[in-house]
């Protein structure tokens, strides 16, 4: 394609999205002017300053560690049912139990991946009560429905000459796909688990907003005191398990590339 | 039928392996009941009479959904808002994200045509810019959306900004990464020719970068759409606002009927997103 | 009777017929080799002798059974009485090559055997043996993806050593082997065909080695037996028969499929049609 010829399909979607886009402003009515007054500035940059410097004494910090010791094991504990259930439910989604059982797998794996985790947290709180046992039934329940299809794929793409080949020799449907198709895919089930961990951990951390423990019921409880220095050390304990679990999950992928090499 | 030991040979044969998956198993044990501590995973709660009593009843009141025209009408009002959260906040965003990638963006470096003593500034400048950027994409939309709420107030305002301060970030990154991986000899041609940065982006490096550029877009609108959602636990507005409180209330019938309506808008906002994604490619 | 195909037909679709009214039978212990172009049907009959695919017409036995008459339980049994090699081993890349062996007596074992063996292998020393048969005996805590092509084949062919079938079926077994080693392996084939009294049936490429290794050799080309009989019987003409391209005009075989007409669940296979 000519890199210089602008493409007028792109020209038209850009002027009906600008037209979208000054409706929507328009329509909720937000009036962003008074913010660039000196004395709204002014206050901005007051309440700013009130969140620091961030609150370092031991009392809180202790809190804060136990707080991010939650959320990491919200996220372990859900992510780890959501691998068990949704390999569970990849096998029907892969067609091994026939075409009804396919699609009614496939919908119900839709369904739980389209509610998001906040959704699902805010209603296991209704189930299960406040507390990080809410958010672990909902990170499981939603990355039940992204690890169900993603296994599914996974399964219905492997190829089936091993499979196959055993149940020539005399194996079992069960047999075949234990010592046939799974060892084909388990390196990448793996991997896909080990990234839905990474993300789990962010929304572990604010799920807490609904009362679904970790962070975020931290932060949200010490914001609505108005104690925002607190609220700050929360946040930049956020951030950092954020930073970590990046560089962490970075090498856990180096080394398990070369493992795989 | 199981074969006889070999006979020929007498000595003991072990799987290497063996011992290793023993000890990522007890690690794996060990590591797993703190966690199971700490998460409070204690599934027989969920059958407490207690918790029984209030799941049941909630549940029952699920059906019937909640249809009569006066909350249908909340509904469709709160989704409008929504879209337009959703909308305004990709279009902050776009604004947010343009500068910042332009200035990320190394094909366009001068200092890179040839060597200049501007190159470490410039260098720093970009550097400091790439931090900018993390720290907006690491805090997630929803603490600023709690954040801007006490300054804006509840309502979609806070929202919309957060949106185009996160997505900002993303976007900026990504534009990034879209525009050092387009092909560069147009704009290095027009740089060489003396043309300034802007004309050099605007005529050698978008045409080409566009479709991927509108594509990335769309998906984050998308994205987008289910973030105002989300926002809206928090005070920001839209149809998230009014299933948090409907589920405040316990009232089944509105929450299943916002479900609905949210799931329907989920499916609609994929449709028109891949619809677009699709005429464009 | 081994085997006993009795005029079977495979047909591929509406008008491909990869077997025509094919009639064949072999006795514990003989070693048959099957030579042909490729198209032939060579692959399509050593998987309906598999039991892998089912004839649309015509009647088989094997082992004394009819496959197709059998609950799925009696078929298991058959299968895994029956051990086939294939052209490219199908072994999963990051498989041992302990539990890509032991993989061969699933059919055999109990499940509790076959479960436990996931975590550690209840056979070690079977496997070796196997292996050793065939020169590989070092590579048995490998990861199959560590193997070069030729000690792949080696070990795929192990595993069916291990299986101790009743039947042998090998699919041009030697074909991706150098020379030597497509020897060795062939050798020990017929050995184990030879000592055990079973019968092997081989599809080869290489005419010399059918000629040169197998008191009977089976012609097939287009779905259609040409010749069956000792080497001695195959004159040149034949060959040329056998192997000459066709005239303009002629049905030209079109590659085999890949008709993956296996299922997990047996008691379908009598609604399939191949």
């Amino acid at each position: 394609m000519d890199p210089r010829r602008f493409c007028v399909k792109c020209v038209l979607t850009l002027a009906a999205l600008l037209v979208l886009v000054w409706a929507s402003f328009s329509y909720l009515a937000i009036d962003l002017s008074p913010l660039l007054t000196v004395a709204s500035v002014r206050e901005m940059a007051d309440y700013v300053l009130r969140f620091f410097p961030p609150d370092f004494t031991p009392v809180f910090l202790r809190k804060t560690v136990v707080a991010t010791a939650e959320t990491v094991a919200i996220s372990a504990i859900g992510t780890l049912l959501a691998v068990a259930f949704g390999l569970l439910l990849a096998l029907p989604a892969a067609g091994r139990f026939g075409g009804p059982a396919r699609t009614g797998s496939r919908m119900l794996l839709n369904f739980l991946r389209s509610v998001p985790e906040l959704v699902w947290a805010a209603l296991m709180v209704i189930f299960a009560g406040l507390g990080p046992f809410a958010g672990t039934l909902a990170l499981a329940l939603h990355t039940t429905g992204v690890l169900g299809r993603l296994f599914g794929e996974a399964l219905e793409n492997a190829p089936p000459q091993p499979t196959l080949s055993l149940v020539e020799s005399g194996a079992g449907a069960g047999m075949a796909f234990l010592y046939g198709t799974l060892p084909s895919t388990v390196p990448q089930l793996i991997a896909y688990s080990l990234y839905r961990w990474e993300m789990n951990v962010r929304m572990a951390a604010i799920l807490g907003f609904v009362g679904a423990g970790g962070l975020g019921q931290l932060l949200y409880y010490e914001f609505s005191l108005l104690h925002e220095r607190q609220a700050c050390t929360v946040i930049l304990a956020m951030l950092i398990v954020v930073i970590m679990i990046d560089a962490f999950s970075a090498r856990a992928r180096r080394t398990l590339a070369v493992a795989a090499a | 039928m199981p074969p006889a030991p070999s006979e020929a040979t007498a000595e003991v044969l072990r799987d290497p392996a063996a011992l290793r998956r023993v000890l990522w198993a007890l690690a794996v044990m060990a590591a797993l009941w703190p966690l199971l501590r700490l998460a409070e995973f204690r599934p027989a709660s969920l059958f407490s009479r207690e918790n029984l009593r209030v799941s049941m009843n909630f549940m029952a009141s699920f059906l019937p959904p909640r249809v009569d025209a006066d909350f249908l009408g909340l509904a469709g009002r709160a989704t409008v808002e929504t879209l337009a959260m959703a909308s305004a906040g990709i279009a902050l965003a776009i604004m947010v994200a343009a500068p910042l990638a332009f200035m990320i963006t190394q094909s366009l470096s001068v200092s890179r045509i040839g060597p200049s003593r501007s190159r470490a500034r410039a260098q720093g400048v970009r550097h400091g810019i790439r931090v900018l950027v993390v720290s907006l994409r690491g805090i997630p939309e929803l603490v600023w959306a709690l954040v801007l709420v006490r300054v804006f107030g509840l309502g979609p305002a806070s929202a919309v900004v957060a949106l185009g301060l996160t997505y900002g970030g993303m976007l900026a990154k990504v534009y990034a990464e879209i525009l050092e991986s387009s092909d560069t000899r147009p704009a290095r041609a027009l740089q060489e020719a003396g043309s300034g940065r802007v004309t050099a982006l605007v005529y050698g490096l978008l045409p080409g970068a566009a479709q991927e550029l509108v594509s990335y877009t769309m998906y984050r609108w998308e994205c987008a759409v289910r973030a105002s959602v989300v926002m809206g636990f928090v005070g920001a507005g839209g149809l998230g606002q009014l299933m948090d409180q409907s589920m405040k209330m316990l009232n089944g019938g509105e929450v299943s009927t916002v479900l609905v309506v949210f799931l329907a808008l989920v499916l609609a906002s994929e449709a028109i997103s891949g619809g677009l994604r699709r005429m464009l490619a | 009777m081994s085997f006993e195909l009795d005029a079977v037909e495979v047909r591929h679709g509406e008008a491909r017929r990869a077997l025509r009214a094919v009639s064949l039978s072999g006795r514990a212990g003989e070693q048959i080799a099957i030579i042909g172009p490729s198209g032939a049907g060579k692959t399509t009959l050593l998987r309906v002798l598999a039991t892998s695919l089912r004839p649309t017409a015509g009647r088989v036995s094997v082992l004394g059974t009819d496959p197709w008459q059998v609950p799925a339980s009696r078929l298991r049994r058959l299968r895994s009485a029956i051990g086939m090699v294939h052209q490219t081993p199908p072994l999963p890349p990051r498989q041992r090559v302990i539990d890509a062996i032991i993989a061969g007596r699933l059919g055999q074992w109990p499940a509790w055997k076959s479960l436990l063996s996931l975590l550690y292998p209840m056979d070690i020393a079977g496997p070796r043996d196997a292996l050793a048969r065939l020169d590989v005996a070092e590579r048995l805590f490998d990861r199959c993806d560590r193997l070069s092509g030729g000690q792949l084949q080696r070990v795929a062919v192990a595993r069916v050593l291990y299986q101790r079938p009743d039947l042998l079926l090998a699919d041009e077994p030697v074909s991706a082997l150098d020379p030597t080693l497509a020897d060795r392996v062939a050798r020990e084939l017929q050995s184990e065909s030879a000592r055990r009294g079973i019968s092997l049936v081989a599809s080869l490429h290489a005419v010399d080695v059918a000629l040169r290794w197998f008191p009977r050799v089976v012609g097939l080309r287009d779905g259609i037996i040409l010749f069956d009989g000792p080497p001695a019987a195959v004159s040149d003409r034949m060959l040329h028969n056998l192997y000459a391209a066709e005239s303009a005009g002629a049905e030209r075989p079109a590659s085999e499929p890949e008709a993956e007409v296996l299922t997990f669940r047996p008691s379908v296979r009598a609604s399939r049609t191949v």
